[in-house]
């Protein structure tokens, strides 16, 4: 892409054969109204040196949208102003010196309804490796409420999942069954029945807990559907196992999650691996059999991590809630994953919220409207445990599902033991924050208190008192400093 | 065995003052007061009776508590939720349900299996309790 290295050519005929730049062909509006109707992009652009980011933000809303990198007369046979994306807003990112954040505006005309696949193959696809940029970062998305309405949305949603298991008021607890790969399937059961019975309400397989030769997974379904059953008739009440049906082809997911429906699972679990096509699927099979989907993303540091290039996980939330899913995971802050606070607090906006107004401090770049759409339930799993209870409850709210696989199955006094003293904790400190106690700061007395009648909670405390992840993040807002935890 | 369904039946029970703390918060909300009860305690058991109707326009936790305590000396032996309800748009569901009242015998349930193809089991969940007629229930 020589041309948009060159000096700002002189004003050239739109059609002329030949090379011209980007933002002369009409991807350069910034008097631009984005309508209500449109696709709006933010996208960190990093042009390589000498590129004009104005160049840069119209070639990138060219290369996601009709152009290519010759004038061509075939566009004379279409409405192209319409079909063409507008880049109507470039400002450079104030704490990074080469950095600018690109607004554009596309069409929803461009994008075929319902089908996340069509709207990422459009807007991040091709674009992403284009020369004269050096990085490129889908930052935020706003989907109009018109493209909204075309998508199924969560199979069940926080409001119908909450009255389905008739567990009200608090978070919801559960644990990755571990270690994740190696158990036979009545060992791995025997994980579930302990995590279950001593007070979780779920337990789950992990990512890569498929069908492997050391337990496949009808055997797996079947002891873990036992242990689940086994814990409802100790507790009185509502269990379930994310069973991944997670598989290679379409045809073998559903039998997989057919089988766990009708052994009856109240819920199924799927990867981001197995693709958006895959997972909206799965949303409309989760919908028509009454199961709650679930859905890790696997594989999403890949490309949400990095500050300067990829797509943010806020992006990647909001297609998930079109997919349908009604679980997704999406950070902790301060377990061993990545998550600044405010980027995580922006994410579970995006996923519960009805109405997000713009916040750059939390990394919203745009109001999104949902339309009434029902809110994914986040999930917060990796290297959490009953000592950061109080930060949790604080910083992640009540609709969401902590997963404490470690600090469950790593109790000292077995696997129930560990589970119950997640359990206490979680039921003290929403005690304590409803009677209206400073429970941030009070957290650590409040939760020794509930200890002098849960031993389990007191070992626990005490053998995790001083573990903490406390690592700068890569993933932060421009605008503010990020307190850590 | 001891039923754990509710926001706090992993705590000891909770006192009349930390109920009517958690009544309070249920009203600082904006969410309304019910109070229900039952003697099948099965956890898709969703239609407890109710004590009354959801108290709308009750704003005094101390009046609430005169319910609760009234509930309990009508109903002795059942199990008995205060529920808090969230109207607003968006979630128009229970915001909150905690047990103020358990029998003193809480015997569980039997875990019936029928065995089905190919190792499958059906499962169902049934309250010893069950086994009589409903007043004569957790008779202390």
């Amino acid at each position: 892409m020589a041309t948009i290295l060159q000096p700002p050519a002189p004003e050239r005929d739109r059609f002329s054969a030949g090379v011209a730049p980007y933002k002369e062909m009409g991807y350069w509006k910034p008097d631009y109204e984005p309508k209500d109707t449109d696709v709006l992009c933010a996208f960190r652009i990093t042009p390589q040196d000498g590129v004009d980011p104005i160049e840069a933000a119209a070639a990138v809303a060219g290369e996601s949208s009709t152009a290519t990198w010759t004038v061509v007369w075939t566009d004379r046979l279409t409405a192209h102003d319409r079909y063409q994306a507008k880049a109507y807003r470039v400002d450079p990112v104030a704490s990074a010196p080469g950095q600018y954040i690109a607004y554009i505006a596309y069409d929803l005309d461009l994008f075929e309804e319902g089908s996340i696949a069509n709207l990422t193959s459009s807007i991040i696809g091709n674009v992403f490796g284009f020369k004269a940029l050096k990085a490129l970062r889908l930052e935020d998305m706003r989907i109009p409420t018109h493209y909204v309405k075309t998508f199924q949305g969560p199979a069940h949603g926080i409001v119908m999942e909450r009255e389905y298991l008739n567990k009200f008021g608090r978070p919801l607890l559960g644990a990755t069954v571990k270690p994740k790969l190696g158990l036979s399937a009545r060992n791995y059961g025997r994980v579930v029945y302990e995590a279950l019975r001593g007070g979780l309400d779920f337990t789950k397989d992990d990512e890569n807990i498929n069908s492997q030769p050391f337990m496949r997974w009808r055997d797996r379904f079947l002891f873990c559907m036992e242990a689940v059953n086994r814990a409802e008739a100790a507790t009185g009440e509502i269990k379930g196992h994310y069973m991944n049906v997670t598989a290679g082809d379409m045809e073998e997911m559903y039998e997989r999650a057919n089988f766990a429906k009708e052994i009856g699972s109240v819920i199924v679990m799927i990867d981001l691996t197995i693709g958006y096509t895959a997972m909206q699927s799965m949303a409309k099979w989760a919908r028509r059999n009454g199961v709650v989907l679930h859905l890790h993303r696997a594989g999403h540091s890949t490309y949400t991590r990095q500050k300067t290039h990829g797509v943010s996980f806020r992006v990647i939330a909001k297609w998930c809630r079109l997919i349908g899913v009604d679980h997704v995971h999406a950070g902790t802050v301060v377990g061993k994953l990545e998550g600044d606070p405010h980027t995580t607090a922006g994410y579970y906006d995006t996923l519960r919220e009805n109405h997000i107004p713009t916040n750059p401090r939390n990394g919203i770049f745009f109001d999104q409207d949902w339309a009434s759409m029902p809110g994914v339930m986040p999930v917060a799993s990796g290297g959490i445990h009953a000592g950061q209870m109080h930060q949790l409850l604080h910083l992640l709210g009540e609709d969401v599902v902590l997963q404490f696989g470690g600090g469950t199955i790593g109790h000292p006094d077995g696997i129930a033991a560990g589970a119950t003293a997640n359990r206490v904790a979680l039921e003290a400190m929403v005690l304590a924050r409803n009677e209206g106690r400073d429970y941030l700061n009070e957290g650590p007395e409040i939760l020794q208190a509930a200890a002098k009648s849960c031993g389990p909670l007191a070992r626990a405390l005490d053998l995790w008192k001083d573990i903490t992840f406390t690592y700068e993040s890569t993933d932060t807002p421009d605008v503010v400093a990020t307190p850590s935890y | 065995m001891r039923i754990t369904q509710g926001t706090f039946s992993f705590l000891p029970d909770l006192s009349d003052e930390q109920i009517a703390k958690q009544i309070q918060y249920a009203l600082d909300n904006d969410w309304p007061i019910s109070i229900e009860y039952t003697r099948d305690p099965h956890p898709r058991n969703s239609y407890w009776e109710m004590f009354g109707l959801p108290m709308f326009d009750i704003k005094d936790a101390a009046a609430i508590m005169a319910d609760v305590r009234r509930a309990r000396s009508e109903q002795p032996g059942a199990y008995i939720k205060v529920n808090a309800y969230d109207a607003r748009y968006g979630r128009q569901t229970t915001a909150l349900s905690f047990i103020v009242q358990r029998p003193a015998n809480e015997p569980g349930f039997r875990l019936a299996r029928t065995a089905g193809a190919d190792r499958t089991q059906r499962y169902g969940l049934e309250a010893y309790a069950m086994d009589v007629p409903e007043d004569e229930r957790y008779r202390e």
